[in-house]
C-alpha cells in the first residue's frame, strides 16, 4: 500500500492503495466515479479513456503511481451538465445506442478537438480508431465530432 | 377510430401496485426519472402521483411517469415504448418522465416473455398493451371530467394533456383531474387513434437516457454500488469439455490482500430440470470475493485448480412446457474437426425439411448445374459491458440488479438455486451495455446470487473481458451448399439447399426463395457439441441470408440478369403463383424494399470505381434490403456508402430506428470482414480485443442512408432484420471489386490484398 494525492475533476483526493492499481479501478471502486468504463483492461477498446493534463489516456493501463501530480479529468468532470460542445453534439445527433462505450468516445473526441479544432475525416478516424463501439454508432460519432467542431468556431 | 377491447390486457391493470405506486422506486438515484432532454420547460415534481395502471401514473401537476416494461440494451425501447403510450394518452412529450420498470410478471404478464428484450419482438408485442394503457387512462380522465362537469363523456375532447368541453368552454389539465380519474372504472373498451392522427409516433424523440449517458451517470449493471458491497469474480474451466475437480490453493488465495473468500459454486441444484435458456457450459466455477476489483482480479489470476474432463450426458430440458432431449458429448473439440465433420455430413443423406415438385428430376435434365459451398465461424457476442450482476441475498429474500434480456427466463432457475420463492426476489433491470442475444442466458445472475448467499453480503460479480469472451454462448458455426439447375435458356429449374451446423442447422424451410421455384429441396443436419451456443442477433438468419443472397447474385450473373431484377422476378412468381402453401414471407413487401433501395441508391447509375453489392432478406417479420458501395484503397476494401430500405410497418421513433439500422449494418460489416472465434482442444483461441478483431471507426461505412417503407401496418421487428442481409451485400460488392466470390466468413482474415 502507498499514499497518493490525486487531483480528479478539480478536487483533491487522498488514497492509501496498492501502487500498481490501475487508475480505472481507483476511479470506479474508490472514488465511486463510475462514468469511466471497463471494456478490455488491456488498452484495446478505449472505454476507460480519461484525460491526464488534457491528454487522452487509457485508465485501465495506467497504474495510479504513474499519475503523479497530473490533473485527471473524467467524463463526470468534462462538464457537469453536459454543456461541453462534444456532449451537446452527441445529444443533437442522438449518438448512443447502448451507451456503454460513449464516455470513452466522448473523452477521446474532446481531446482530439482540443488539439485539432478542425479535424478532417481521416484525422477523426485516426484519433477514434482506438475506441470500439460494439453497437456501431461510428457514423454518428463522426458527424457529432464535426458538429462540435463547428460549434466551437 | 378503432374500438378495441381492453380485456386482453386485464391482468396487467392492477391498481395501486408496487410499481405504479412508486413504492419500490429503487434506492438508486439514477433510476429516478429521466427528463426527455429536448425540452427546457421543466415542470416541478408533483406533490402527489395517481396510479392508473402498470405502465402509468399521473402527477397532480400534469406530469406523467411512464414505466418502460422491457429491458433496454441500446434498441431504444425505453424511449419508443413510452412514446406509444403517450400518443394514446394524448399528452405533451415534454411532460413525460420515463422510468425502467423492474421485473414484475403480475404487472407485465406473458411470462416468460412478458418483459423480454430479444427476437426483435419488443415493440411488436407491446404495441397493443401500451396503446390500451394510454387510451384507458385517457378514457378515465374523460369520465372524471364528465362527472365533474355533469356532461356526457363523449362530449369531452383532449389535447396535449388538457380535457375540454366545447359547449360549455370548460377546460382542465390531466393533473387536476388525476385524483378523481384514477378512481374511475377501467373502461371495458377503448378507442385507439388512427395512424394519420399520430403526433408522437413517427416523430423522432431523443433518447430519454441521452443526457445521463453523455455525462457518465451510473446506468449500467457494472455501475451498481451498495454500501458494504463486495466484489466477486469467477474462474471457469480453461476449456469447453472440462469441469472443476478441486481448488489447489484456497489458503494462499484467502491470504492475499483484500480477499475475503474463495470457494466453488454449483449454479444448479442437483436434478434441476433446466429451461431452454439455462445454457451454461460451466455449471461449477470458482468464486473469488474481496474488497476491490483490482485485489480480486489479482487473486483470480493466482487461483490454481485441478480440472477434469466432463462426461457425456443426455439431459431433458423444459422448452416452455415441452420436454426436449439435449445430448452433450464429452471431449475437447476443435474447429478443424468441426469443419471436417460438417464436410463429411454434407455428402450424406440428411433430413429433408421441404420438397416442392421434382427437384431430383429437374437436376437430372438440367443443362447447367451451379453448386457453391458457404461457411461461417463461431462468433462471440462481445457486448461492450461484460457480463455482471449485483446480488444481495438474505435468508429468505433476495435483491438482484443487473443487465439481462429475459428476467422471466432466469427467475425460476434463480429461485430454485437459492431455494427462495420467486415472490421474495426483487429484480431490477439496469441499462445493458449491449446484449445481442448473449444476455438472454443469464447464468451469471444466478452465480452472483449464490456467491452473495454464501458470503452473506451484497456482492457484484464481474466477468473480465477474457471471462466474457471465453465463457460464451456463441453464435454456432454453420455450413451450407446451394445448388441451382438451369436449362439451356438459363431458366431456373430447381434449387437445392443443404445446410447444417454445430450444434444446430441454420435452415428455415419456408423462407424465400422457397415458394418462387417449382422444384425445391431443403435438407439439414446438426452435430452435437459441448461448446455452448445461443441466440446472436438474428439467429440462423445471420448466416443463411449471406449464403442465399450471395448465391442468388451468382445465379443472376450466370443468367445474365440484373441482380435486383432477378430477385424481383422470383418474388413476382412467389406472389402470383406461389409454390407450396407454407411460405413465411410476403412477396410484395419483400419486393417493396428491393424497389425502394433500387430507387434510393440510384442503382444502375454505375461509377467505374464504385463496386456495388445488393442483398435483401426477410426475418423477424420485417424486410430489409441494402446496396453497399465499395472502393479499393491501398488494396483494402473501403465501404463508402450503404443505402438501406426497411419495411417494419409503422416506425415509432424514426431517428432512433435509423440509428439501430445503422448499428446493424456496421455490426454486419464488421462480422463479415473480421468476426471469428475458433477452438483448439476446447479452448477458445481469442480472449480479448487484441486477438478478436472488431470493426473500428476507419472501417465503418462513410455514409449510411436508411429509408423506411411508409405504411400503416402494425410495427414489427427492427433490431435484427437489417443485420443478416448486409453479409451478402459485402460479399457481392467485394466480388465486383476483386472478381473473386467470397464463400467463407470472415472475408478478411489477415490484411490480405484485394483488387
Ligand atoms: S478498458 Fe481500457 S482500453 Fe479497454
Ligand atoms: S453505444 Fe453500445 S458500445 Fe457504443
Amino acid at each position: 500500500m502507498a499514499k497518493f494525492n490525486l487531483n480528479v475533476n478539480g478536487k483533491n483526493f487522498q488514497l492509501d492503495i496498492a501502487a500498481q492499481t490501475p487508475l480505472l479501478w481507483v476511479l470506479r471502486d474508490h472514488l465511486k466515479l463510475v462514468g469511466t468504463k471497463y471494456g478490455c483492461g488491456i488498452a484495446q477498446c478505449g472505454a476507460c479513456t480519461i484525460h491526464l493534463d488534457g491528454v487522452a489516456m487509457r485508465s485501465c493501463s495506467l497504474p495510479v503511481e504513474a499519475v503523479g501530480d497530473k490533473a485527471i479529468t473524467t467524463i463526470e468532470g468534462l462538464s457537469e451538465k453536459g454543456e461541453h460542445s462534444i456532449q451537446r453534439a452527441w445529444l443533437e445527433h442522438d449518438v448512443p445506442q447502448c451507451g456503454y462505450c460513449q464516455a470513452g468516445q466522448i473523452m477521446t473526441a474532446a481531446a482530439l478537438l482540443k488539439d485539432n479544432p478542425n479535424p478532417s475525416d481521416s484525422d477523426i478516424d485516426q484519433a477514434m480508431n482506438g475506441n470500439i463501439c460494439r453497437c456501431g454508432t461510428y457514423t454518428r460519432i463522426k458527424a457529432a465530432i464535426k458538429s462540435a467542431a463547428k460549434m466551437e468556431k | 377510430m378503432a374500438l378495441i377491447k381492453t380485456t386482453y390486457n386485464r391482468r396487467s391493470f392492477l391498481k395501486s401496485s408496487a410499481i405504479a405506486g412508486g413504492g419500490m422506486m429503487l434506492g438508486f438515484s439514477w433510476f429516478a426519472s429521466c427528463k426527455p432532454i429536448d425540452d427546457n420547460t421543466e415542470l416541478l415534481m408533483p406533490d402527489e402521483w395517481f396510479d392508473f395502471n402498470s405502465y402509468l401514473k399521473i402527477g397532480d401537476n400534469g406530469l406523467i411517469t411512464i414505466f418502460s416494461p422491457n429491458p433496454e440494451f441500446g434498441q431504444n425501447v425505453k424511449t419508443s415504448m413510452p412514446m406509444i403510450l403517450a400518443e394514446e394518452l394524448d399528452v405533451d412529450w415534454k411532460n413525460v418522465l420515463v422510468e425502467q420498470a423492474p421485473y414484475s410478471p403480475e404487472q407485465f404478464p406473458g411470462a416468460p416473455f412478458g418483459q423480454f428484450t430479444g427476437g426483435s419482438r419488443g415493440i411488436m408485442m407491446k404495441w397493443k398493451p401500451l396503446r390500451i394503457a394510454g387510451a384507458s387512462a385517457k378514457q378515465m380522465l374523460k369520465a372524471a371530467a364528465a362527472q365533474t362537469w355533469q356532461v356526457a363523456v363523449d362530449e369531452i375532447t383532449t389535447e396535449s394533456g388538457v380535457l375540454h368541453h366545447e359547449a360549455s368552454k370548460k377546460s382542465i389539465g390531466y393533473g387536476e383531474m388525476a385524483s378523481l380519474a384514477a378512481q374511475m372504472a377501467i373502461p371495458e373498451e377503448v378507442k385507439l387513434k388512427e395512424p394519420k392522427d399520430y403526433k408522437i409516433i413517427g416523430h423522432s424523440k431523443k433518447n430519454v437516457d441521452g443526457l445521463a449517458i453523455v455525462t457518465g451517470k451510473p446506468l449500467f449493471g457494472l455501475d451498481y454500488q451498495k454500501e458494504g458491497m463486495l466484489i466477486a469474480m469467477a474462474v471457469h474451466p480453461p476449456a469447453f469439455g472440462m469441469t472443476l475437480e478441486a481448488i489447489n490453493n484456497t489458503e494462499e488465495i484467502k491470504a492475499m490482500p483484500g480477499i475475503k473468500d474463495v470457494f466453488p459454486i454449483k449454479t444448479y441444484k442437483d436434478a434441476y430440470k433446466k429451461g431452454y435458456f439455462d445454457t451454461n457450459a460451466f455449471p461449477e466455477i470458482i468464486a473469488v470475493v474481496g474488497n476491490s476489483t483490482w485485489e480480486v482480479l489479482k487473486a483470480k489470476k493466482a487461483v490454481k485448480a485441478k480440472w477434469k474432463s466432463i462426461e457425456g450426458s443426455t439431459n431433458t430440458i423444459d422448452r416452455f412446457g415441452r420436454d426436449i432431449s439435449v445430448h452433450t458429448p464429452a471431449g475437447l473439440e476443435n474447429t478443424t474437426d468441426h469443419n471436417t465433420q460438417m464436410e463429411t455430413l454434407m455428402a450424406k443423406p440428411m433430413k429433408v425439411v421441404r420438397r416442392d415438385g421434382d427437384p431430383e428430376g429437374a437436376f437430372k435434365k438440367a443443362a447447367k448445374i451451379i453448386e457453391r459451398t458457404y461457411s461461417a465461424p463461431y462468433l462471440a457476442h462481445n457486448c461492450m459491458e461484460p457480463m455482471n450482476f449485483f446480488a444481495d441475498v438474505k435468508k429468505d429474500k433476495a435483491h438482484v440488479a443487473g443487465p439481462l434480456q429475459g428476467p422471466g427466463l432466469i427467475e425460476p432457475t434463480l429461485a430454485a438455486s437459492l431455494d427462495i420463492p420467486e415472490e421474495n426476489i426483487e429484480t431490477e433491470m439496469t441499462r445493458m451495455g449491449g446484449g445481442f442475444g448473449r444476455r438472454a442466458y443469464s447464468h451469471y445472475m444466478v452465480e452472483a446470487a449464490l456467491i452473495s448467499q454464501k458470503v452473506n453480503a451484497p456482492i457484484k460479480l464481474m466477468y473480465t473481458r477474457e471471462d466474457d469472451m471465453t465463457n460464451g454462448i456463441y453464435r454456432p458455426t454453420y455450413r451450407a451448399i446451394y445448388r441451382a439447375a438451369l436449362d439451356e435458356s438459363n431458366n431456373l429449374l430447381a434449387l437445392h439447399v443443404k445446410a447444417g451446423g454445430v450444434p444446430e442447422s441454420p435452415l428455415f424451410a419456408n423462407r424465400f426463395p422457397a415458394g418462387s421455384v417449382d422444384n425445391y429441396l431443403a435438407e439439414e443436419f446438426a452435430i452435437d457439441s459441448n461448446i455452448t451456443t445461443g441466440a446472436f442477433r438474428a439467429p440462423r438468419s445471420n448466416f443463411m441470408a449471406g449464403a442465399e443472397q450471395s448465391f442468388l447474385d451468382e445465379i443472376a450473373e450466370e443468367t445474365g440478369k440484373d441482380p435486383i431484377e432477378f430477385r424481383l422476378e422470383l418474388l413476382k412468381r412467389a406472389k402470383e403463383n406461389p409454390v407450396g402453401k407454407e411460405n413465411d414471407y410476403d412477396p410484395e413487401r419483400y419486393a417493396g424494399v428491393l424497389e425502394l433501395v433500387r430507387e434510393k441508391s440510384n442503382w444502375g447509375q454505375n461509377d467505374a470505381n464504385l463496386h456495388r453489392g445488393v442483398s435483401a432478406y426477410f426475418c423477424h417479420n420485417s424486410y430489409a434490403a441494402h446496396v453497399l458501395d465499395l472502393t479499393i484503397e491501398k488494396g483494402k476494401p473501403v465501404v463508402q456508402k450503404v443505402t438501406c430500405a426497411i419495411d417494419c410497418g409503422i416506425v415509432i421513433n424514426p431517428d432512433a430506428a435509423a440509428n439501430m439500422a445503422e448499428g446493424g449494418i456496421v455490426d454486419g460489416i464488421g462480422n463479415a470482414f473480421y468476426g471469428e472465434m475458433t477452438f483448439k482442444d476446447g479452448v477458445p483461441q481469442k480472449n480479448n480485443f487484441h486477438q478478436y478483431r472488431m470493426i473500428r471507426m476507419s472501417e465503418a461505412p462513410k455514409k449510411i442512408d436508411v429509408h423506411f417503407v411508409q405504411n400503416e401496418i402494425d410495427p414489427t421487428g427492427l433490431g435484427e432484420p437489417p443485420f443478416p442481409p448486409i453479409f451478402a451485400a459485402v460479399a457481392n460488392a467485394m466480388y465486383k471489386a476483386s472478381g473473386k466470390r467470397q464463400y467463407h466468413q470472415p472475408f478478411i482474415r489477415e490484411e490480405k490484398i484485394l483488387g
